[in-house]
């Protein structure tokens, strides 16, 4: 039983209104452990609600620093940050919207020789990253072990994401593998307009705290596609895919891989 | 002519008509990127070409999208 204070009661307070949700539902996201690999586009507007949902443990992972073109879209990291490690950045942000969580900053890349040993401290982990190689990676260590996900994807005008629970549709179930480095742009290739990245990060924080308090039905098995220069979202029904490698009939994947990605998308992020 | 649903939408096209067809007729990019469903049911990439669409067939085109950052 988590035993609030005064102040944390107040600063719960629209949360605890919410019938679906309640002192119980808080109590549930007090005690919950989110890990947001990467701290950019998409993981900047998920660590802020996060924090200010009062998540009680956040991990943030990301090997980066700021760069200046990064603050078009990453709301987490300011103008005195440029050059410091994101994680940090990001930290110093939670912790000064919410001194009552606690975050976990790891300065570091997701691979495949730490990601289950990374994500299995936490109960669901929100994909905020810029390359396939890594989101495969988070499906794949995610299914594996049983954990539930965010998938999230920007560029230009658009986003997509879905929600993973064990048993539903993975990454694999509807694309198969990584694209060849290059053959897909990314939002460093090919821009982003900065709001979506808020966009789809609300909607990766909502999931996540929808999961956590059993609230109303989650992305899973369907896609979430919008385009902002229409305003169209539209949700796709997918299921899971006996043909999938890695969790279909026969799978073929019993092993997390680093694929390779294209050399100018690990710097400027 | 047959209506088929392509992503959300209806379309008026002539059968026979594959699933690689109805990719060409779409001007799809990247053909080799796209995963396709057809009523709710991934197709395999290597029955693109032998896939016949049908009347009413409800067909969605799924991209990648990488970016995140």
């Amino acid at each position: 039983m988590y035993d609030f204070t005064e102040e944390e009661l107040l600063r719960y307070s629209r949360h605890i209104l919410l019938q679906d949700v309640g002192v119980e539902g808080q109590e549930k996201i007090n005690n919950a452990k989110v890990l947001v690999v990467g701290a950019g586009g998409l993981g900047a507007p998920v660590s802020l609600y996060l924090a200010a949902a009062g998540v009680g443990t956040i991990g943030i992972i990301d090997g980066d620093v700021v760069d200046l073109s990064n603050l078009q879209r990453q709301v987490i990291h300011f103008t005195k940050d440029v050059d410091t490690p994101k994680v940090l950045s990001a930290k110093e942000k939670m912790l000064a919207i919410n001194p009552n969580i606690k975050v976990n900053a790891i300065q570091d890349l997701l691979m495949a020789d730490n990601a289950l040993d990374i994500i299995k401290e936490y109960d669901f982990i929100v994909d905020g990253t810029d390359n396939f190689p890594v989101k495969f990676l988070i499906n794949d260590a995610c299914v594996m072990a049983g954990k539930p996900f965010s998938h999230g994807g920007i560029l230009r005008f658009e986003g997509q994401t879905f929600t993973h629970v064990p048993g539903s549709a993975c990454y694999r179930c509807l694309f198969g593998a990584p694209p060849p480095p290059n053959a897909v742009p990314t939002c460093s290739q090919a821009g982003v307009l900065g709001a979506i990245a808020g966009m789809l990060g609300t909607i990766q924080a909502a999931e996540t705290l929808k999961y956590i308090t059993g609230v109303g039905e989650l992305l899973t098995n369907k896609l979430l596609t919008f385009n902002a220069k229409t305003m169209d979202f539209r949700k796709i029904n997918t299921r899971h895919n006996s043909h999938c490698k890695l969790c279909g009939d026969n799978p073929t994947i019993t092993e997390l891989v680093d694929y390779e990605q294209a050399t100018c998308d690990l710097k400027k992020h | 002519m047959a209506k088929i649903v392509v992503n959300g939408e209806n379309q008026d096209v002539q059968l026979p008509l594959t699933v690689a067809g109805l990719i060409k007729l779409n001007n799809v990019l990247q053909p080799e990127m796209v995963s396709v469903q057809v009523n709710e049911e991934f197709v395999d990439r290597t029955e693109f070409d032998t896939l016949q669409l049908k009347e009413n067939d409800s067909v969605d085109f799924l991209y990648f999208m990488g970016g995140g950052c």
